[in-house]
């Protein structure tokens, strides 16, 4: 009620004049923020005008063709279907065997480099550049270099998905590890806990909801992976596709995608399934 | 029996959180470090298991002797329940098996990646009963009260079977009520077992009621040591004393005068 009272003139003039000032700085702001996004706006037309996306004249050649490519996927033909069942089934044991190797290697190298469970800084320096270096290298070319080395079939695909994943699961379960409540650890040291019982009572039990969320969603992108992976010999669905597009059959090609879309569906939905339920 | 020889502790390059300390903690009675927040008693209460490295100066045990070695330490804490001021449990993970992490010093790590046998759990049980939360045993954790907590904290320091306790604050974040309940029943467990134990406290009253002995600190040093009944109104104002907070309200008015201007 104190502040409703009529202020002095001196203190009115005096805030004026600071509030001014206040909006002004606004202002200023707001101008550097338009700057900043227009800067991005540019850079983002350059890239479209470098990758040739304003090139008028290829979209002219290119739309007849891709029209003809759809009519002759349609319609798509599943005559045959029981040649893909078994190539499906590979596809989803190679996206599960991937995803078990994946773990068995990510728990120990995560556990490595996460700062509050490693031996040695040095060490989970060592670890974190092994895991970047893993996942920059794609899985379809460690699919082709596990493909010459132990021949064609699933076995290479799923070398390949195993590990390349583990740069990318063993980061996500490093993050993970990292961002544990660091109390029941210290309640765990002050029982008399070594340094493994630390990780395995006291880390674990914290972080096992996201380490399982971090893993079906990486089975849900290998089913995906392993299909692609087909393409250069390392079995599965993908070699059917591919065998597909080199015979020309785009009836088949779309069916192909089709049946592995129905699939990915299913997939995702026993992942979505199995997250809620580990909660 | 537990000695603290010439103990400082600093961390980085602030004045000692410890000055350099000499004390020795007697076996079986209630010793209550009390003093302000900032006062050291956490750091102290933490040197006396080794959570805290000790700057200079070291810490024996009658039982395991110095702290330095490993082998020494591990057997110590094995022996002694700690209670924290957060309980520091497992959210997600059941009271049964936060009591359990008690058990963890008494085995080996190969033999813990199985699970706990019938005997462990059944003595994880009986602690549990102990602080009357067996109807809860396996429920989560993060579903109890505050003070059912607690008294998970104290079920998982007394499944260790010690003969230490350290207790860091353990009713700071407890209502009045509950606070008194769970101090009454930390200082009756240890009368019970004749146990040692070393409670920091900033709560006068109860430090008076519980307390053999009193280890009054401010600003990192010992400025009292007695009985309960000699702690005098000059040391308690010794205890407490901090900066005053100067001019924080006033600043407060006048910028309601501006926000309305």
């Amino acid at each position: 009620m104190n502040n409703l009272a009529p202020l002095p003139a001196r203190q009115v003039t005096s805030s004026l004049v600071r509030h001014d000032a206040l909006l002004s700085q606004e202002r200023a702001a707001g101008l550097r923020r338009l700057v900043i996004m227009g800067g991005i706006g540019l850079i983002c037309i350059a890239a479209l005008a470098i990758t040739g996306f304003f090139d008028a004249e290829r979209f002219n050649d290119g739309l007849p063709a891709l029209g003809q490519l759809f009519s002759e996927m349609v319609p798509p033909d599943f005559g045959r279907w029981r040649n893909w069942m078994r190539p499906l089934l590979d596809t989803l044991a190679m996206s599960i065997a991937g995803t078990v190797l994946a773990v068995i290697l990510s728990l120990p190298l995560a556990i490595l480099a996460a700062p509050n469970t490693t031996p040695h800084p040095i060490l989970m320096h060592i670890v974190r550049t092994l895991l970047s270096f893993l996942r920059s290298v794609p899985e379809i070319i460690m699919g082709i270099l596990f493909v010459a080395a132990v021949g064609f079939g699933a076995l290479p695909g799923v070398l390949a998905l195993a590990l390349h994943s583990v740069g990318m699961v063993g980061k996500f379960y490093a993050e993970a590890i990292e961002h544990v409540d660091p109390r029941p650890l210290e309640a765990a040291r002050a029982a008399g806990a070594t340094s493994v019982q630390v990780i395995s009572h006291a880390v674990l039990p914290q972080v096992l909801p996201q380490l399982a969320d971090v893993t079906i969603y990486r089975w849900e992108y290998h089913f995906r992976a392993s299909a692609v992976l087909g393409i250069v010999g390392a079995g599965g669905i993908g070699f059917e596709l591919i065998a597909a597009l080199r015979l020309i059959k785009y009836d088949q090609v779309s069916a192909i995608l089709l049946t592995i879309l129905a699939c990915v569906l299913i997939v995702d939905a026993i992942g979505a399934w199995l997250r809620r339920n580990l909660k | 029996m537990i000695t603290v020889e010439a103990l400082s502790v600093s961390y980085g390059q602030a004045a000692p959180a410890l000055k350099s300390t000499t004390l020795s903690f007697e076996r079986g009675a209630f010793t209550v470090l009390l003093g302000a927040s900032g006062a050291g008693k956490s750091t102290l209460l933490r040197a006396l298991n080794g959570l805290v490295k000790p700057t200079s100066g070291k810490v024996v045990t009658a039982d395991f002797g110095p702290l330095s070695s490993g082998a020494n330490l591990r057997s110590h804490r094995r022996r002694t329940g700690m209670i924290f001021q957060q309980h520091q449990l497992i959210g997600r993970s059941s009271v049964l098996e936060n009591v359990l992490m008690g058990r963890l010093g008494y085995h080996n790590s190969l033999r813990t990646l199985f699970p706990f046998g019938r005997d462990e759990r059944l003595r994880a049980l009986s602690a549990i009963e102990r602080v009357g939360l067996i109807e809860y045993a396996l429920r989560r954790a993060d579903q109890l009260s505050g003070g059912q907590q607690q008294r998970v904290g104290i079920a998982r320091a007394l499944v260790q079977q010690p003969d230490i306790i350290l207790a860091d604050e353990p009713v700071a974040s407890l209502d009045p009520a509950t606070a008194e309940a769970v101090l009454s029943l930390i200082h009756g467990i240890a009368k019970q077992d004749g146990l040692t134990a070393v409670v920091s406290l900033h709560q006068l009253d109860f430090a008076r009621r519980f307390a053999d002995r009193i280890i009054g600190l401010a600003h990192g040093e010992v400025v009292f040591d007695g009985k309960p009944t000699d702690l005098s109104e000059l040391d308690i104002t010794r205890l407490y004393q901090t900066a005053p907070m100067v001019g924080a309200a006033k600043n407060l008015d006048h910028s309601a005068m501006e926000l309305v201007a």
